[in-house]
């Protein structure tokens, strides 16, 4: 599961879809593998314009990626190929093979094994929320 | 003909094997009329678009959009996710999604495929996200429709410490979840449809297949009623007069 993942999902429970505490989920326990990809800067920069910047700064911070600058790079900002790199390198070629991701509204954590997260809810939760 | 994405390491036990409904997809979306509509609605300098399969199986229709993205879309830049209540067809699909990249997309600029989630439809999907839906569902009418797998049942160690005769029965079961789709076919996909305001964003479109049993007639006429467009944009089979299988597009015309 490559890192940008967590910039496209949230909890799985209906409840805490309204919440902002759902989003970004949290990782916890995450053990991260780098699988090299060809640098693609017109990808890149394609792709940042979708971001959601706060959301992402907070998943490199939990990650212990060094902490991405405060406003999502614009324009100029999007010509500087060391940030292109770093971002490339983090939201593509990083993934998250074992660990957890956590929902902050309700506290669910939802298992990451060999890289795939399991969103499928226990039956408890699937019997009160759907 | 474009190549189909090869699905040679696939273990069909649990997985729906690609059919003719799979294929229908593929040569609906690389047709000329589809490619025209969707290059237009993703123009080059707009922003990347998300594509998510939902209950993607082996990953084959996943895999041949995200491979045949420049047909397709008119450009190399997207990304793929898939979901499937199977984990092992979460399993195939990454490296099915994979292996087509990296035999059609050289050099780069190439498509990437970035997760497989084990989910029920776009349950953990962020509302607003996703650009381009698929999903080709259990449309075969059935009397009951299989329960939903929980957490455990697709729990590695669950799976290793069955006898024989509970392994057959684990497997029948997930098999019976790729094609059992209850009343009308349509339990599964009524619920998918419901789910398309929410997860679709502004320029957002998604394909659902739907076979005859299902009406496709009112199905469209149900979206309309929503304010939202319906269209049969490929069919396959024609029985006593009427496709056996239909891919509707379904989208908002007020995007931009």
């Amino acid at each position: 599961m490559k890192v940008i993942t967590a910039n496209f999902v949230t909890c799985a429970v209906k409840e805490c879809k309204t919440s902002p505490a759902s989003f970004p989920l949290h990782f916890h326990d995450a053990e991260l593998e780098q699988q090299e990809l060809e640098f693609q800067p017109e990808f890149i920069r394609n792709v940042i314009p979708r971001i959601d910047w706060e959301a992402l700064r907070a998943t490199a911070n939990e990650l212990g990626f060094p902490s991405l600058p405060d406003a999502k790079p614009e324009g100029e900002a999007l010509e500087n190929e060391q940030t292109m790199r770093d971002l490339h390198r983090m939201l593509l070629e990083t993934h998250v093979s074992e660990g957890k991701l956590v929902c902050g509204n309700c506290n669910h954590a939802y298992m990451i094994k060999e890289g795939i997260a399991n969103f499928l809810l226990p039956s408890h939760l699937g019997e009160i929320y759907s | 003909m474009l190549p189909t994405p090869d699905t040679s390491h696939v273990s069909f036990d649990t997985i729906y094997e690609p059919s003719e409904d799979s294929y229908l997809f593929l040569d609906t979306l690389a047709s000329d009329s589809e490619s025209k509509w969707l290059s237009a609605r993703f123009p080059n300098q707009s922003t990347s678009p998300l594509v998510v399969e939902v209950g993607t199986g082996s990953g084959v229709v996943l895999a041949f959009t995200a491979a045949q993205s420049e047909k397709i879309f008119g450009r190399r830049d997207i990304l793929t996710l898939g979901t499937d209540v199977n984990r092992n067809a979460c399993i195939a699909t990454r490296e099915t999604a994979t292996t087509a990249i990296k035999a059609e997309q050289q050099p780069t600029p190439q498509s990437i495929h970035i997760s497989s989630l084990t989910a029920d439809l776009c349950a953990p999907l962020r509302p607003g996200s996703v650009d381009v839906l698929l999903f080709n569902p259990p449309y075969v009418p059935t009397e009951d429709l299989p329960r939903l797998p929980s957490a455990k049942d697709n729990d590695p160690a669950t799976a290793e410490a069955m006898s024989r005769s509970d392994k057959f029965d684990n497997d029948s079961y997930f098999l019976s979840l790729t094609y059992a789709g209850g009343a009308d076919g349509m339990e599964t996909t009524d619920r998918l449809l419901e789910a398309i305001p929410g997860v679709l964003s502004a320029r957002g479109v998604a394909y659902v297949l739907l076979c005859k049993q299902n009406k496709p007639e009112e199905v469209k006429d149900r979206i309309r009623a929503w304010g939202w467009q319906a269209e049969s944009v490929g069919s396959s089979g024609m029985q006593a007069g009427w496709e056996k299988l239909v891919i509707v597009r379904i989208w908002r015309e007020d995007h931009s």
